[in-house]
């Protein structure tokens, strides 16, 4: 068989063919079915073995860049720790994300709040916002969270909100629910404050990052594990959700078999090309 | 004295650091606590300083017409624009329609997602062109690669679902994450934590110069 002109195939025709396979689905979604991994129910168990009324520490370290993995796991871990009655600190390490995370919280508050839940900033949870310091913040707030965050986002005074007055350090978390996009991320919360200060984890991260963290989790000291927008799906699975993740899916799979696609129709053509010439 | 000096505030500072660690008495942790709070201020003023030379290096390249320099009229315009909105917004930034929001939401997320975005675009047509298998490593690469990324998918159980659970991509993808995955994963972290380990004591030390710069 003559492949010759694959191997000339000008680029912009496999441009278009992704565009296809992603749009497609977005707009009719083919509702391929999902599972669900060991690390992603370990992560949705350890939030349901968190006690009620519990204070949490949620680290949503990402920006823009990680929204579609990242923002569908903010979303639904803070509605699973909302309905076990947990209270939420959540914090932002990276630059450009504290308006992302803040907007995702709120966004999910109302949701909650407009289907009848009693969620009260303050009260219930309280996001703290950016802080410049990498490794450096997460050490200092082992001596005080308001020692190394003393105004929240929308520029209250730390020990004025009443959630924040049951807030000392590390101590006063029965969790860290870390959602990472690199670093600073899980790997900086594991060996600074998980190793350290005995805080509990999970975490949430993008694809290309989990590898990185499968040997925290087989250690045990990450309690859950949620890779991606794959995970994320699995986790509104779990959750009976039907978020953003699972509606990207389907163009995500059809994305990946067009790739994996892509590596064995080129290597054909090369064989081909080798075993012709003389 | 230039060089004596820094050496000694490192040497200094990295082994009281070092003690804060297993010294938890407050003669040590009050100081350290200082010193971390410095850090934190420290980083603080870096992206001051970041933008600084921002600035400087973008404005002598528009004041000598370099080649793209309208590009770089456009970064200061932008750059000036954003911190100028962001002072005179403070830390309301985030209240209702405001100009901040509208350039955050607006611009800066919709950019870094469109960066990300065409990652999709570029990575089918590397695949395409040059992921060669030419050697047997090359090979096994190939056959991870191709088996993790389908497995991660759910279409990747859908194309397999004939086959019997344990064999399936699903459950290969996860066996080669939690096997050779992750044995590799953990020496690269256990060689990486020494040479940490190395690094930092060669700095303590002063065996390690580096970082002070070159010339006297």
């Amino acid at each position: 068989m003559n492949l010759s002109w694959l191997e000339k195939l000008d680029r912009r025709w496999l441009f278009l063919i992704v565009g296809v396979l992603v749009m497609g689905p977005l707009l009719r979604p083919i509702g391929v079915p999902l599972g669900s991994s060991k690390p992603v129910k370990q992560f949705h168990d350890a939030i349901a073995a968190i006690p009620e009324g519990a204070i949490v520490l949620m680290s949503c370290d990402y920006d823009p860049g990680g929204k579609p993995e990242l923002v569908p796991m903010t979303r639904t871990a803070f509605r699973q720790l909302m309905e076990r009655h947990c209270r939420v600190v959540i914090t932002c390490l990276w630059t450009g994300g504290s308006g992302l995370v803040d907007e995702t919280i709120e966004g999910m508050a109302q949701e909650m709040r407009a289907e009848g839940k009693d969620i009260v900033y303050g009260r219930d949870y309280v996001d703290l916002g950016y802080k410049a310091g990498y490794e450096a913040v997460m050490v200092l707030m082992g001596k005080g969270i308001a020692n190394a965050f003393p105004q929240d986002q929308r520029a209250n005074a730390t020990s004025s909100l009443p959630l924040m007055r049951e807030v000392r350090d590390y101590s006063s978390f029965a969790m860290l629910v870390n959602i990472s996009a690199g670093y600073p991320g899980t790997k900086e919360w594991v060996q600074q404050v998980n190793s350290r200060f005995h805080l509990p984890m999970v975490s949430g991260c993008t694809a290309v990052s989990a590898p990185e963290y499968y040997p925290y989790l087989q250690s045990g000291q990450l309690r859950g594990l949620l890779g991606g927008m794959a995970g994320a799906a699995e986790y509104e699975k779990l959750r009976g959700e039907k978020g953003s993740a699972t509606k990207g899916m389907d163009a995500q799979s059809l994305a990946h078999a067009f790739v994996a696609l892509c590596i064995v129709l080129g290597n054909v053509v090369q064989w081909t090309k080798r075993r012709t010439t003389p | 004295m230039k060089r004596e000096l820094p050496l000694l505030l490192t040497a200094v500072i990295g082994l009281f650091m070092l003690l804060s660690f297993f010294v938890p008495h407050h003669v040590v942790s009050v100081p350290a606590d200082f010193l971390q709070q410095c850090a934190v201020i420290v980083v603080a003023f870096g992206y001051v300083l970041g933008g600084a030379n921002a600035l400087s290096v973008n404005l002598s390249a528009i004041a000598r017409r370099q080649p793209d320099w309208p590009y770089k009229l456009v970064l200061v315009a932008t750059l000036l624009f954003t911190v100028l909105i962001g002072l005179k917004e403070g830390r309301h930034w985030q209240d209702g329609n405001t100009i901040s929001m509208f350039l955050y939401n607006q611009l800066y997320s919709s950019m870094q997602a469109t960066m990300f975005a065409l990652l999709a675009f570029f990575i089918a047509s590397a695949a395409f062109r040059a992921f060669r298998v030419r050697t047997v490593e090359a090979g096994l690469l190939a056959a991870a690669a191709l088996i993790v990324m389908l497995g991660r998918v759910p279409i990747g159980d859908q194309l397999t679902a004939w086959l019997p659970e344990p064999v399936r991509l699903g459950a290969v993808q996860d066996w080669i994450m939690n096997v050779p995955q992750n044995a590799a994963k953990r020496a690269v972290l256990m060689g990486a934590a020494l040479g940490v380990m190395a690094t930092g004591l060669r700095v303590i030390l002063g065996i390690e110069r580096s970082y002070l710069g070159g010339g006297d």
